[in-house]
């Protein structure tokens, strides 16, 4: 058990500060979470500026045009960027975190050539067409069809709570192409371009008022069958891929994030005399014991990962789970602090308050986690 | 960065834990219940042999030299069985205490709330047990007695690790009780996916019911982020980590037991049934060196001072 950094990474995270501290303060001004065009860009900017530095792609294998970093200089780099308060990946999200690495790993040579340098260079971005209306936990239910006619496959359906697909030039999108199968077996991957005929986009307005998502409906799309990522009616398999990639490391510069707004709530309350209530000192006490065990258990998990050749394990559901609930926690304890300010959404506290609520739910609600837990880490029997 | 288990940690654990299972398994906890609170002398002096006591103190002056991550992982080993005694006040008094490192003596020690375990079978006390009271103690294997103490001074240090590199005792005996207490856990939760996985009702294993699995899963999560932050504070010695390794220890510990009973059903509310005593115990050990609200107001402190962070 060694909590302490090789010369090498601590050589890595002091490169890496240096050049966040001399190119940070040339960004331009962040657009507003409305200004999808002007976020698009800026995210895509700062990829770019990634990319130009030689951090593009951290995680990513080498032959994927990665730089093959250990999952601890990944760690660092996560630590490093949110401490220096640069952009998060926004935009770039599903291509760097989940469509690219899926790609990386059961992509033919020529499908990683046409879709995974665009991402890294910060050219195009990607969103994620798993959900639909009637298959959200049960995902494996999904009815989106694709038949083959030519060389195409022709989609029909439609995808909900599609995040990002304003701005998508890609979708990794989960199709049904054989209908008599069990509902397993059926499905395949397929990569859609955004702009091909038939496709309607209808943003929908989220419950912190923005429009984070959308439904995407498909109307005789045809997408041609090169875009498929591995075999047809294999797209199960492939998508458990793109879910450890999901649930693996997403979350980590997050864990940095909340514990610098639980010292930012602690100061307010100083500030405002709320401090002086002990049962209000208590929770805020209580999470920072949750946040730095959450800290340390990332860096069990990251190590873990690390001495298994770098895949993350089911220990992202247990992460996943606890730190879901202690986000929200964060931004009650924050809104007790406020008092009657948290009701005023001018305060960033209170958005972030509300777009907490959502960790419970995206990537696999906490009920779904659970199972994964009981049944793949414990062992416990299936339901009938 | 490995924060992984090194191959001499994992020989560590798996001899310490072949030990106890050899001389403190199941049917042993069991006797001793049923016998009351006797210290099994013979075995003390076997964990002094093993180096249970000694593994902190220097080998220069007979001891096994090792640090706070490997004194972690025995202690972690001796919650999972239950084993009883004043281990972590024995622990400390080796190099003080003539016969604590080798297990000749027993020695017990008032904790700053004035609770002293195994006040009768200890051969040496530390601290003024004057007055000392005998409680009907919760746990059948955890003798108390009660001192009055002046003023109910707290005994989590905030203070940093003093230059000879010694952390304050109250720190110790709050990182080891995090360590029983993970142990005790870890076998809790284990025990209630057994049972749960055997035990049918409705024509299936009842661990097929969501309601159960899900039980099972936070017990789980609590234990795997208890031990991130036990073996954590091991490595750092920073009193903040020890304050959140214990916070998080005793709720795996406590709400595991809690929650391992629930699994049981009737079962579990029985005596035969050991999930009693892992809850008893559990119960017991958050008494000690400090509560849970000085731990939260030190971890409130650290927030707004920015030390350790
Ligand atoms: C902010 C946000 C962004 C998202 N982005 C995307 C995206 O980009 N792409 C995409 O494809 N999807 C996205 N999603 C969708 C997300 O993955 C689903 O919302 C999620 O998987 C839950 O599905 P559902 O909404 O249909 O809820 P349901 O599956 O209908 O669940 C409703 C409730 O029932 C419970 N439940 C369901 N099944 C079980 C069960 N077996 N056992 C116990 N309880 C159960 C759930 O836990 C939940 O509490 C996003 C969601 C959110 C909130």
């Amino acid at each position: 058990m060694d909590l302490t950094y090789t010369p090498e990474e601590q050589e890595f995270r002091a490169r890496l500060r240096e050049w966040l501290a001399e190119v940070l303060p040339s960004l331009p001004p962040k657009p507003s979470p409305a200004d999808w065009p002007g976020r698009r860009a800026y995210d895509l900017g700062w990829q770019r500026m990634l990319y130009d530095a030689g951090y593009a792609g951290l995680h990513w294998p080498v032959d994927a045009g990665g730089r093959g970093a250990t999952p601890t200089q990944h760690l660092i780099y996560l630590e490093e960027t949110e401490k220096a308060g640069a952009p998060y990946v926004g935009a770039n999200f599903v291509g760097l975190l989940h469509a690219g690495p899926t790609i990386a790993s059961e992509g033919t040579p020529v499908q990683r050539a046409r879709w995974l340098p665009p991402v890294l260079r910060g050219e195009e971005v990607w969103c994620q067409g798993f959900s639909e209306p009637d298959a959200g936990s049960d995902l494996a239910a999904l009815r989106t069809r694709a038949w083959r006619d030519g060389d195409d496959y022709v989609v029909s359906g439609s995808k909900i709570w599609t995040s990002h697909a304003e701005v998508a030039d890609w979708c990794e999108l989960l199709v049904r192409t054989d209908p008599a199968a069990p509902k397993h077996r059926g499905i395949s991957w397929l990569a859609m371009p955004m702009d091909a005929p038939g496709i309607t986009v209808r943003p929908l307005r989220t419950l912190a008022g923005s429009t984070e998502f959308a439904e995407v409906f498909l109307d005789e799309v045809r997408v041609p069958v090169a875009h498929r990522v591995g075999a047809e009616n294999d797209g199960w398999r492939v998508t458990m891929v793109t879910l450890s990639y999901e649930r693996g490391t997403a979350f980590v510069g997050e864990v940095v994030a909340c514990r610098r707004v639980l010292g930012e709530v602690a100061r307010e309350a100083r500030k405002n005399g709320r401090w002086d209530d002990p049962a209000l000192r208590r929770r805020l006490g209580g999470l920072n014991a949750e946040f730095r065990a959450l800290w340390r258990l990332t860096q069990w998990n990251v190590s873990e990962a690390q001495s298994n050749g770098g895949v993350p394990g089911v220990g992202g559901s247990v992460f996943k789970l606890r730190y879901s609930h202690a986000r929200q926690e964060l931004y009650d304890a924050a809104a007790e602090v406020l008092g009657p300010e948290a009701l005023d959404l001018g305060r960033e506290w209170t958005l972030d308050r509300l777009s907490s609520l959502s960790y419970t739910i995206a990537a696999g609600t906490s009920q779904i986690q659970r199972n994964i837990v009981a049944e793949r880490i414990l062992g416990l029997p299936k339901g009938r | 960065m490995d924060f992984q288990l090194t191959d001499d940690q994992r020989a560590l654990k798996a001899g310490v834990r072949e030990l106890l299972a050899a001389r403190f398994g199941r049917e042993r906890l069991r006797a001793a219940v049923d016998e009351g609170p006797r210290l099994d002398r013979a075995l003390w002096r076997e964990l002094g042999e093993a180096g249970f006591f000694a593994l902190r103190l220097p080998e220069a002056d007979g001891g096994v030299g090792l640090g706070l991550p490997e004194t972690v992982l025995a202690f972690e080993e001796a919650g999972r069985v239950l084993l009883p005694g004043p281990l972590i006040a024995t622990h400390l008094a080796a190099g003080v205490v003539d016969g604590a490192a080798t297990g000749e003596a027993v020695v017990t020690a008032v904790d700053g709330r004035g609770l002293v375990e195994w006040l009768a079978e200890a051969d040496v006390v530390r601290g003024d047990a004057t007055g000392a009271e005998p409680l009907r103690p919760v746990d059948p294997l955890t003798p108390l007695h009660r001192v009055p103490v002046s003023g109910g001074a707290g005994l989590i240090d905030a203070r940093p690790v003093s230059s000879t590199g010694a952390l304050p005792t109250a720190s110790l005996t709050s990182l080891f009780t995090a360590a029983e207490q993970l142990g005790t856990a870890a076998r809790t939760c284990e025990t209630a996916v057994q049972h749960a996985r055997t035990r049918e009702q409705f024509g299936q294993p009842i661990g097929a019911f969501q309601a159960i699995k899900h039980l099972c899963a936070r017990m789980l999560v609590r234990v795997e982020l208890a031990r991130a932050a036990v073996y954590a504070a091991a490595v750092t010695a920073d009193p903040v980590d020890i304050a959140a390794a214990r916070l998080l220890a005793d709720e795996a510990a406590v709400r595991g037991a809690r929650d391992c009973l629930q699994v049981h059903g009737g079962m579990g509310f029985t005596w035969e049934s050991d999930v009693h005593l892992y809850l008893k115990r559990a119960w017991t050990r958050t008494q000690r060196a400090g509560t849970a609200t000085e731990s939260e107001e030190l971890l409130a402190a650290d927030l707004v001072s920015g030390v350790g962070r």
